[in-house]
Parts: C-alpha cells; sequence; structure tokens
C-alpha cells in the first residue's frame, strides 16, 4: 500500500513538474515566435510532416468513426423510428467533440512521438550542443516551427476529419437506413451550427500547442543515449494523450458552462 | 587569449573540477590530457558557454563570458568553433549543408559562394565530392573530418577539439593531428585539444596541460611533460594499468587484485 502511494506521488509530482517546465518552455517558444527572422521553409518542411503526411491516416480513422457512430446508432434509432436524426448527431458529435479529439491523438501517437525521437536523438549525439555552439538557439531552430506547423495544421486535418466523418456516416445512412443523399445533408445542415465547428477547431489549436510543447521538451530533455530517446517517446505519448483529454475537459466545460455553447 | 581561474563545477555530489587554472596563449594549441570521464569536455563546454561553471571565471580575449547574456555570448562564439567527439553533424542534411549551416544561418551569401566555401573547406581537411552524401554515410573519420570543415567555414579565431582522433583509425588519426597543426600554422589560430591519445598530444601541442582529479597538476611543453617525473604523469602517458592513478582501484581491466 505504502509502496503504490510513494509510487503514485511520483508520478504525480513528475507530471506536475513536467507540465512546469513545459509552461517555461511555452514562454519561450512564444518569445521566440516573435524574434526575427523567421524562417519559413523550416515550418513548411514541419508542416508536411503534420499535415500532408498525416492525412491519411487521421482521414482512415474519422471515416471509420462516422460509420461506427452511425451504426451504433441506427439500432436504437430505428426502434424509435427517429434515424433521420443520425447524420445530426453523427456531425455534432464529430465536429465539436471527435474530430478534433481522435485527430491530435493520432497526431500526437504519430508526429508528437516523431518529434520526441528526433529531437532525443540530436540531444544525445550532441547536434543539440552543436546547435548552441554554432549560436543557434535550440528553441528558435527546433521547437519554434514544429510548434507553429502543429498548431497551424491540427485544424486543418481536424476539418478534413470532419467532413470525411460526416462522409462514414453517410455511407451508413444512404445504403443501410435508406435516407437519402438530400435528406442526410439537410438534416445537417439544419442541426450544424458555426460555433459547433468553431469549438471543435479551438481545442484543436490548443492540442496543437500540447503535442509540440511535450514532444519538444521530452526530446530536449533526453538522457542516457538510445533507452532514454525509447523512454521520452513513451513518455511523450502518454504525457500528451493525458493533457489532451485534460484540456478537452476544460475546454468542454467552459464552452458550456461559460460560453453557453 | 583565455584565462580560466577558480573554475568549479559540480553535478550534485560528483565534483569535476574545483578551482580551477589554465591559461590558453593566443594562436598556441593547448591539449588537455587526462581519463577519460575526468571532466575535460565539461571543461571544453563550460568554455563554449553550453554547461554554466558553478563558481569562478572564464576570460576569453580579456571579456569575462560566464556572466554574459546568451545574446552576447553568441557574439564571441561566432569566432569560435567546435568540434564535437562524434562529429555532431546534423543527420538531416547532407554534407554540403552542414558544413553550410553557419553561412546559411548568418549570411545571406550568393549560393555559388556558400557552395565554393564549402568545397574549399572541405578540400582543407582532405575530403572531395562528398557534398550530397547523408551523415549517415559517411564513416567516423569522415565524420570528423566534415565537423571540422563545418566549423573551418566560420573561420573561426578558437577551435576546440573533443578527443579529434578517438574512434578513428591510426593513419585517419594522424592526417586529423596534420590538420590541426596546419591549421594553426596557416590560419593562426588558437586551438584547445581534448583528448587522451599521447601520440596526438605530442604532434600538435605547444602546451600541454594534465587534468587529474578536478585540477590542471602540470602544465608545459610537449618535452617537459614527456621527461616529467611526476608519476601520476609518467603513468599516464606511458599508459600502465598500475601506478598512482589507479592505485584506488580495486580492478585493473579486469584483472582483480
Amino acid at each position: 500500500m505504502s509502496r503504490l502511494f510513494i509510487y503514485s506521488s511520483t508520478a504525480i509530482f513528475n507530471f506536475v513538474c513536467n507540465v512546469g517546465d513545459m509552461s517555461i518552455l511555452l514562454g519561450k517558444t512564444i518569445y521566440w515566435v516573435f524574434m526575427p527572422p523567421l524562417k519559413m521553409q523550416r515550418i513548411l518542411i514541419q508542416s508536411k510532416k503534420v499535415g500532408p503526411d498525416s492525412f491519411m491516416i487521421s482521414a482512415l480513422i474519422a471515416f471509420f468513426i462516422g460509420v461506427i457512430m452511425s451504426l451504433q446508432m441506427a439500432g436504437q434509432m430505428t426502434k424509435l423510428s427517429a434515424e433521420i436524426y443520425i447524420p445530426s448527431v453523427v456531425s455534432v458529435s464529430l465536429t465539436r467533440e471527435l474530430a478534433p479529439v481522435l485527430t491530435a491523438l493520432i497526431v500526437a501517437g504519430r508526429v508528437g512521438a516523431g518529434i520526441t525521437a528526433e529531437l532525443g536523438t540530436m540531444t544525445v549525439t550532441e547536434q543539440v550542443e552543436a546547435l548552441k555552439a554554432f549560436a543557434v538557439n535550440p528553441i528558435k531552430y527546433l521547437v519554434v516551427p514544429r510548434f507553429l506547423a502543429l498548431i497551424v495544421m491540427l485544424p486543418v486535418l481536424a476539418i478534413f476529419a470532419d467532413i470525411i466523418g460526416i462522409l462514414g456516416g453517410f455511407v451508413i445512412c444512404v445504403n443501410k437506413l435508406g435516407l437519402s443523399p438530400s435528406l442526410y445533408f439537410t438534416m445537417i445542415i439544419q442541426s450544424l451550427t458555426v460555433k459547433d465547428i468553431v469549438t471543435g477547431l479551438i481545442k484543436t489549436f490548443f492540442f496543437g500547442g500540447i503535442i509540440a510543447l511535450v514532444g519538444c521538451h521530452q526530446g530536449l530533455n533526453v538522457k542516457a543515449g538510445a533507452e532514454g530517446v525509447g523512454k521520452a517517446t513513451t513518455a511523450s505519448v502518454v504525457i500528451s494523450f493525458i493533457l489532451i483529454i485534460m484540456a478537452d475537459c476544460i475546454f468542454t466545460t467552459m464552452f458550456y458552462f461559460v460560453f453557453d455553447v | 587569449m583565455i584565462e580560466i581561474s577558480n573554475l568549479c563545477k559540480s553535478f550534485e555530489n560528483n565534483i569535476i573540477f574545483s578551482n580551477l587554472d589554465l591559461t590558453v596563449k593566443e594562436g598556441e594549441t593547448m591539449v588537455i590530457i587526462g581519463r577519460s570521464g575526468a571532466g575535460k569536455s565539461v571543461l571544453l563546454k563550460c568554455i563554449v558557454g553550453l554547461m554554466s561553471p558553478d563558481a569562478g571565471s572564464i576570460k576569453i580575449r580579456g571579456e569575462e563570458v560566464t556572466t554574459l547574456e546568451e545574446k552576447e555570448y553568441n557574439k564571441i562564439r561566432m569566432d569560435m568553433g567546435m568540434v564535437f567527439q562524434g562529429g555532431a553533424l546534423f543527420d538531416s542534411m547532407n554534407v554540403e549543408e552542414n558544413v553550410a549551416f553557419v553561412l546559411n544561418e548568418f549570411m545571406n551569401l550568393d549560393p555559388s559562394i556558400v557552395r565554393d566555401k564549402v568545397r574549399d573547406s572541405l578540400l582543407l581537411v582532405g575530403l572531395q565530392d562528398i557534398e550530397k552524401m547523408m551523415p549517415a554515410e559517411l564513416s567516423g573519420g569522415m565524420k570528423k573530418r566534415v565537423s571540422l570543415a563545418r566549423v573551418l567555414c566560420m573561420e573561426p579565431k578558437i577551435i576546440f577539439y573533443d578527443e579529434p582522433t578517438t574512434g578513428v583509425d591510426p593513419i585517419t588519426a594522424d592526417a586529423i593531428n596534420n590538420l590541426i597543426v596546419d591549421l594553426s600554422k596557416k590560419l593562426n589560430v588558437t586551438s584547445i585539444v581534448v583528448t587522451h591519445d599521447m601520440n596526438s598530444a605530442y604532434k600538435v601541442a605547444n602546451s600541454i596541460a594534465m587534468f587529474y582529479h578536478g585540477q590542471i597538476i602540470a602544465q608545459g611543453t610537449v618535452d617537459e611533460i614527456r621527461h616529467t617525473k611526476h608519476p601520476v604523469i609518467r603513468q599516464f602517458i606511458s599508459g600502465d594499468a598500475r601506478g598512482p592513478i589507479t592505485d584506488g582501484e580495486n580492478l585493473v581491466f579486469g584483472h582483480a587484485e
């Protein structure tokens, strides 16, 4: 029991320390974002890794989520003769919650882990120290392009996930439940509001920042060689997942209670 | 040129060096010798500003650098180059991009001028036609030479070498040693070389300092060090497994006493 207590309190302490360190990293990153020169080429390279390179997997997941949601609801809604409302539920759930969160989790697993592994390897092979020795700030050179790429590209991926998830629902509603295509889209247009889409996208902006900061922080603080890189990569994914879900909870509560959306 | 006085550095309870004093004159090649893990690389990193010393003073060209802001330190770093132990080439860039790194970062030069400078720097270290190769395709010796070419592209006044001949074959090691000597003569750069390779030390040094138990225990010319009677230095330069350095160790290279 006492061992469990020690283990849990150590884990919580480490988590809080990590969040504290990341807040400092966030401050430094924002400072360096506004310090010229901002080299677009570096941001574009990272944006490609986040956006186009992650598009297929996030689109695939979103499509299947749309399919699964429609199928799960089909049974219950058909009993109530309310299958006409499935497009509304699918579209609102996807845009407000599922597409932003799932896309963020996919990108955290794919890109966040990649950032940690890359920067971690650079740290243990003295490449980060070499940057400093050449009078180049590692935050400006390594963190800023990844941070900007993620906060810009994650909302873009989420928009595509919204659309493709809705198309997943379309396949089931039209082919299995017999809704006409025009009715499907009419129901979506009637129920979906701009605020549903915007609240989802606001979240992804912050999720992108979380993924970048966690990935970079873990990578830049790697110790103990290859094993350290492996541990940091695992920690990066775990911390990103926890923070994304926590941030989602905070945003959803805030939108519900404060902004009434 | 570089004056270090009363420098202290420790990691938690492990004292790396305490009250260390060292002076390197302009144009001199100072070789710091000592056992692996003694803290020689930490000393270099403190001078370059990659680590902060706990106490003490480091003056480069008369300017105290331990209290400098990063921005001010960077101005001094533009005159310094460091050749890292493993090369520390950026593995996402090819050789040309690695060598041209500082030019591309800080100077808005015409691409053809950059290419020429890269080719010249590579020629200086005896390499050619490898511009498009990636660091992963290079041997250990080539990586070190590319790393040196990257430093030369900056035209530095001070070069730090962290174990430049470790992990390379004797012929490549000798080529690197010749290169260090040539650069010192041709470009009049001040160099600090950290090594435990005595052949290299004898070949490149104007002055040798022995680092032991966090202190510089002796400093002198190559001949002075070669003919010293100091038992610690004698054991180190002769490479004996038994002697004052290894006195307190229960195991000497795997053989129980």
